[in-house]
């Protein structure tokens, strides 16, 4: 077995060391050379009855990215090399140790100069190797190779796409169970300066296109069924509301946006298997201030910013799959493995995201690379499907276990939140694991137990890790109300007007923040604006900042902006009252009588933490570290998505229609027109007309200047 | 119209309406007694049929097990209940909460114009509790609502706890795509009115509640359960709404095709379906439910819990236990999967109910009259209005000296009298009816210091005196401002009463057709051959029996016998005031018109014919 694997990498580093001399046409034949070794790779561990080594496993993922390196790395050789020195570095120092600062400009030379004698000594070694080749002596060449790369050189390459994955396990307050997958490729290209990029590894090229099509530099878009109930479940690590959200920047070089937001959600809506392609003029809006760059950039001019929502959107497996498949491993390895359709649909709600954006390749920042997050949130439901037990494991909620990390992921690791659960005296957590990881996150101080999936022990004898949460109290304690909540629904009764209630909470104590309110309401509810009115605990809170755009009919939907400042301790009701609009007939979706939706608002706020409203914050860490809240725990960014709302518009009673119209026109027709006919004429009796013999008679007779014939 | 163009044959058929004006008035109203009465004849109604293909069709399969736990529960809430004397509000919510419900509650309180007797009620202060079954993957869009109301005494405790008990099956039932809301209303309609008026945040009646902060978006459809015993015989339906308003038919037909399917016995104004059409006792049968529910929805009052979701367009109707004394009896389990298979359907729902009629009487569980059956009956007597006041018109323009046509002419005959002559009536008619309207209820206070009589009767005797002394008020103060009254001055009248009541009318039937139908019943052949010249005191005699409050005091007695329980005229008397003042509540409360209608404006025009009686 070994024997088969080391001659495929050795065609693997012969294809590699020819590479060199080769342009890049033949680029494309080498990745699907690339592909083959992995490919081979995976069913030959797993049709070995013995365990799958890690070592092996990431060594592979190593050997690739090592030939990956070369070949781009010579590729770009006569590129900046400051930028590729910097680059080494990092990679260094994400793979292991570090090394110490005074050695660094040696280190990097050094690495710069062995990256070509890397390459070559490789393929001797390997063209040595291959005739008689035993399996110890295939091992030793690995492990020659495996410690040559981490000890010794960093990964010779400036383009190093990088994977990580993990898994955060949350239980809820609620006993529900939270599990949030996250996936980020880090993919080393700016294709922006110029170079045309046909070369792939872990990005997905059907992305990468799109980006460089469009000239995208920002793409969030999130697919949601359900959802979040923040008064039970605390807050998501990634908000989405209900449905789709598409959110788009482009370069500041895009010259109609228009234009290539109507393709980019075109393409968009083939590649997700999703109905983007609903998103046109009349759900698309521009915010002003809401939705600004998370990537690096300064470019905030909102006419390069799309923002559209489809809140009827339904989300099922065939959005999930599209979405899988763009993760490097696919479904067959590392977490995903988990995401089985039938166990995630099982939920209460789900949440599956992909957010585009570029990011610092380095400390300074001088280029940028672009980062692709793809995030799924689930919330499994205990008491439907727990049948009373309040007992979770990986298993229970995805009917899989796990049994290795993705190969080409950096890192890959499983979280279970156990900041309520100190002593072990809520649940018990088993397998235990030493590994505790401390975060703050959303203003809170989390504390987590860490699964290592790349570390070979974390599966433990069964080669399996099924991650087990047995509760042991009854009830799951108090939890800290939300700072920062928001409701909304329509008020009054009828057909002809209503009232758009929205309603946020600051269940702040003492502290008084601004939330950023995003209202976009359809052109079919007509908004009387003046009604607007903004109140808290019973006065008029006038908002600092309003951005109003007024809808067109059939073009665009009303856009509302405000900032407005939440007094602590508050709710802040947003009132403003509309019409529903008659539609055309035509313009009626065909189930009418569902009502029509109407997008979630979105809220923004830096929140003030609850850092010092921890009372017993200080049993956990030191004194002098809790005094004054520091800077990244002071205030932190949250964004919350109120329910969408279904309004029902005067609808004409489609089963008859043709009834109804020939009715009406019958009615029009014969009963108002004679009716007015009779009201408006005179009637007289009229006189018999004249014989044609009497008419000539009488213009004898007006020649002859005789009296007329009467 | 090419008929009515020719001034010939214009004349021709005028002169045939005018001379045979009576004999077809006569002709007319029978026909639309007939027509009504016919209504009831199985031959001639439709049978029921769902339309709703989200419901039709699909299978659910009923699991509901725990009935005798829910009974149980109703045991406890009980327990309970008697020991707070009155909601049990903290034990309801945290039984909710332990069946996995997001639980609110809401306080309100009303004050009553005047105290209700029927009820014994004053200033009512309660609580609803509520709780929200949110479904899994379901973005608070829709919902659907099943409420019980914790009564005074004994009554509807298990109705709470069955609720309790469905509520804590759902919970563990994967398929829910609405938002489910269970709610427990304290004071029956007026804790109902609360709450909704709290969900929509509208205030119409002035009442004082507290907000709601839970919310399940647009309900689609509400059940509203009434069961005071653990076992029942059959199950009956209750449609009628605020203002005469009934849900989608599509909920009735739901409702008899589950009980079809698990067995239940249903009925529909406490009458079970006979199969014997044929026979005169079997006509009569669907007859008195018809007539049941015509008289039920003619009073405009919410029949049920259920009547004041119709404002808010959601689809709703009470399912009422009913414990006689037949053998066969139906365990709570069975009502249990009932409900769970109506709302596995409503949960089908793609749309609100709306493929079915909401305008319809229904002589049994599986027929109905359709609007377009119904309407002729009243049509019929509201054209006799017409052919009288057509009539009238005629007569006006012969009258008149002078010309031919006397088109022209006729522009000027009426004001040849004065406009004054026609307008004092008729304000001062309207004048007797604001003060109907408002008197009773302000000045409660006034008579009750001065005679011996309760809040509750003086405001009935009140109106019944503003009433009747409206009869005798100085009906001939034009005669003060054009000397005598002219043969052309009441004429002119009679036509304006004539054409004001067929628009009256017209509008009553078709936001409520059962109260059109009864008064244009009673009205209209007064209206059609009262003048000055018969005889008097047997026209006035016949006037007042005809009038709307005598109206109201047959239909209270026909209610009773049609209910089978028939009372004597002293009892129905006593009965008929509690009405009014009941009458008065439900407008003041919930908003029901019935009683601005009859006062602001059928009185007047019944007082405008009195007035012609008694033209000189």
């Amino acid at each position: 077995m070994a024997a088969f694997r080391s001659n495929i990498f050795m065609l693997a580093f012969f294809l590699c060391g020819f590479s060199v001399f080769v342009t890049g046409d033949v680029q494309t034949n080498q990745m699907n050379v690339a592909e083959t070794v992995f490919i081979d790779n995976v069913p030959t561990t797993e049709t070995d009855a013995s365990p799958p080594s890690v070592t092996e496993q990431s060594q592979t993922a190593e050997e690739k990215r090592l030939w990956e390196g070369t070949e781009v790395g010579t590729n770009l050789a006569d590129g900046a090399s400051d930028n590729k020195v910097d680059h080494v570095h990092d990679t260094m120092q994400a793979t292991d140790a570090p090394p110490s600062p005074p050695a660094k400009d040696q280190t990097q030379r050094f690495a710069f100069d062995e990256r070509i004698w890397e390459a070559t000594n490789v393929e001797i070694n390997l063209v040595e190797d291959a005739p008689p080749i035993r399996d110890k002596e295939a091992d030793e060449a690995d492990h020659v190779l495996d410690t040559m790369q981490t000890q010794d050189f960093p990964p010779p390459s400036t383009a190093k796409d990088q994977f990580q994955e993990e898994l955060v396990i949350k239980p809820l307050h609620s006993g529900d169970i939270y599990a949030s997958f996250q996936f980020r490729t880090q993919w080393d290209t700016d294709f922006l300066l110029g170079s045309k990029v046909s070369h792939y590894r872990l990005f997905p090229k059907s992305l990468g296109q799109v980006i460089s099509k469009f000239s995208v530099r920002e793409l969030h878009i999130s697919f949601t069924q359900g959802y979040w109930r923040t008064m039970q479940w605390g807050q998501p690590f990634l908000p989405s509301p209900p449905g789709a959200e598409l959110w788009v920047w482009f370069q500041d070089t895009v010259t109609d946006v228009d234009l290539a937001w109507k393709e980019l959600t075109n393409v968009l809506s083939g590649i997700f298997c999703a109905s983007l392609n609903f998103i046109d003029s009349t759900n698309t809006v521009q915010p002003s201030a809401s939705f600004k760059p998370l990537g690096v950039g300064n470019v905030t001019d909102q006419r390069f910013l799309r923002y559209a929502v489809l809140p009827r959107e339904i989300v099922c497996t065939e959005n999930l799959t599209p979405w899988k498949k763009l993760l490097p491993c696919g479904s067959k390895a590392g977490l995903a493995v988990l995401m089985k359709s039938e166990k995630l649909f099982h939920s209460s709600f789900h949440s599956q995201a992909l957010h585009i954006r570029p990011v610092c390749k380095d400390w300074q920042c001088k280029s940028t690379s672009w980062e692709l997050r793809q995030t799924l949130n689930v919330v499994f439901d205990l008491h439907t499907s727990g049948q009373g037990k309040r007992e979770w494991s990986l298993f229970k909620m995805f009917s899989r276990t796990l049994t290795e990390a993705c190969p080409l992921a950096s890192s890959s690791k499983v979280y279970v939140d156990i900041t309520d659960n100190p002593q072990g005296e809520l649940f018990e957590l088993s397998p235990a694991t030493p590994l505790v990881s401390q975060a703050v996150v959303l203003g809170d101080g989390r504390t987590y137990s860490v699964y290592d999936l790349t570390d070979h022990a974390t599966f433990g004898q069964t080669h399996s890790l099924n991650v087990l949460l047995r509760w042991r109290a009854a009830e799951s304690g108090e939890m800290l109300r939300p700072l920062l909540h928001g409701e909304r629904y329509v008020a009054g009764y009828g057909l002809q007007t209503g009232e758009i209630h929205t309603l946020v909470y600051n269940n702040h104590p003492y502290r008084a923040f601004p939330v950023l309110l995003l209202d976009t309401v359809p052109w079919y509810l007509r908004l009387y604006i003046h009604t607007l009115t903004v109140t808290s605990k019973g006065r008029d809170n006038k908002p600092s900042y309003i951005h109003y755009q007024p809808s067109k009919d059939r073009l665009q939907p009303h856009l509302l902006e405000m900032l407005i400042q939440l007094p602590p301790n508050s709710v802040t009701e947003v009132t403003v009252q509309f019409e529903r609009a008659l539609l055309k007939w035509t313009e009626y979706t065909p189930d009418p009588n569902h009502g029509f939706y109407v997008g979630s608002s979105v809220i923004s706020a830096l929140v003030p933490s609850v850092v010092a409203m921890d009372t017993n914050n200080t049993q956990e860490r030191p004194l002098f570290s809790s005094f004054f809240p520091c800077k990244e725990e002071s205030t932190y960014f949250m964004r919350i998505y109120t329910e969408p709302l279904l309004v029902n518009l005067p609808t004409p009673d489609f089963s008859m229609p043709y009834n109804v119209i020939c009715l009406t026109c019958t009615v029009v027709a014969v009963g108002y027109g004679s009716l007015y006919n009779l009201l408006t004429r005179t009637f007289q009796v009229e006189e018999p007309s004249q014989g044609l013999a009497k008419r000539l008679a009488n213009i004898i007779r007006r020649l002859r200047g005789v009296p007329l014939l009467t | 119209m090419g008929l009515l163009s020719d001034p010939n044959r214009r004349r021709a058929l005028t002169n045939l309406l005018t001379r045979l004006n009576a004999p077809i008035c006569v002709v007319c109203y029978l026909a639309g007694v007939m027509w009504f009465m016919g209504l009831a004849f199985e031959p001639f109604t439709l049978r029921t049929y769902m339309s709703e293909n989200a419901m039709g069709s699909t299978m659910v399969e009923e699991h509901f097990p725990a009935g005798e736990r829910a009974l149980a529960t109703g045991r406890e809430f009980a327990a309970h209940k008697k020991k707070v004397g009155g909601m049990p509000v903290n034990w309801l919510v945290k039984t909710m909460e332990s069946r996995g419900l997001e639980v609110f509650t809401q306080s309100f309180t009303r004050k009553l114009p005047f105290p209700d007797e029927n009820k014994e009620r004053y200033l009512v202060r309660g609580t609803n509790v509520y709780g929200i079954l949110r479904a899994p993957r379901a973005s608070r869009t829709e919902a659907l609502v099943l409420t019980a109301p914790c009564s005074q005494g004994n009554a509807n405790n298990q109705a709470v706890g069955l609720l309790l008990g469905l509520a804590q099956y759902f919970r563990s039932q994967v398929y829910w795509a609405k938002d489910i809301i269970f709610l427990v209303n304290e004071h029956d309609l007026i804790g109902m009115q609360a709450w909704l008026e709290g969900y929509h945040h509208t205030n119409t009646t002035g009442g004082d509640w507290s907000p709601l902060h839970g919310r399940g978006g647009s309900i689609q459809a509400s059940l509203s359960l009434e069961l005071s015993s653990d076992v029942i015989t059959s199950l009956d339906l209750v449609l009628e709404g605020l203002n005469g308003q009934l849900p989608n038919l599509d909920l009735a037909n739901l409702f008899h095709a589950f009980c079809q399917k698990i067995g239940v016995l249903c009925t529909i104004q406490g009458k079970l379906q006979r199969n014997d059409w044929e026979s005169t006792s079997g006509y009569s049968h669907s007859a008195q439910t018809m007539m049941l529910m015509v008289l039920k929805q003619a009073s405009g009052r919410p029949w049920g819990d259920h009547g004041l979701f119709l404002r808010y367009h959601i689809e709703a109707a009470t399912i009422r236990g009913i414990n006689s004394f037949r053998q066969y009896k139906t365990d709570t389990t069975t009502i249990g999967r009932l409900l769970e298979g109506m709302y596995r359907k409503l949960n089908n729902l793609l749309e609100r109910l709306h493929q079915s009629y909401f305008f319809y009487l229904m002589p049994s569980l599986t027929r109905f009259v359709s609007i377009g059956y119904y309407m002729p009956a009243f049509g019929l007597l509201a054209v006799i209005l017409l052919l009288r006041a057509l009539d009238l018109w005629v007569q006006l323009g012969a009258s008149a000296p002078g010309t031919e046509d006397g088109l022209a002419e006729r522009e000027q005959s009426p004001s040849s009298p004065g406009v004054l002559s026609i307008l004092t009536p008729v304000v001062i008619s309207h004048m007797t009816g604001v003060a109907l309207y408002c008197l009773p209820v302000m000045s409660q206070e006034m008579a009750v210091q001065h005679f011996p009589v309760s809040e509750t009767e003086a405001v009935v005797l009140t109106a019944i005196a503003i009433y009747t002394a409206g009869l005798a008020l100085p009906h001939n103060t034009h005669r003060l401002l054009q000397g005598e009254g002219t043969e052309h001055g009441w004429r002119v009248l009679k036509l304006v009463a004539l054409l004001y009541l067929a628009v009256l009318l017209g509008c009553t039937a078709l936001i409520n057709f059962s109260l059109g139908f009864i008064l244009a019943l009673s009205l209209v052949p007064i209206a059609a051959f009262i003048t000055p010249h018969t005889h008097k005191p047997l026209s006035a005699a016949i006037m007042v029996l005809l009038s709307p409050g005598c109206t109201l005091l047959y239909c209270v007695l026909i209610f009773q016998e049609l209910q089978e329980t028939p009372v004597s005229l002293q009892d129905g008397w006593m009965l008929f005031l509690s009405v009014i003042s009941q009458g008065i509540l439900d407008h003041s409360l919930y908003g029901s018109l019935v009683y601005p209608l009859l006062a602001l404006l059928i009185y007047p025009c019944w007082l405008l014919l009195w007035n012609i009686l008694f033209w000189k």
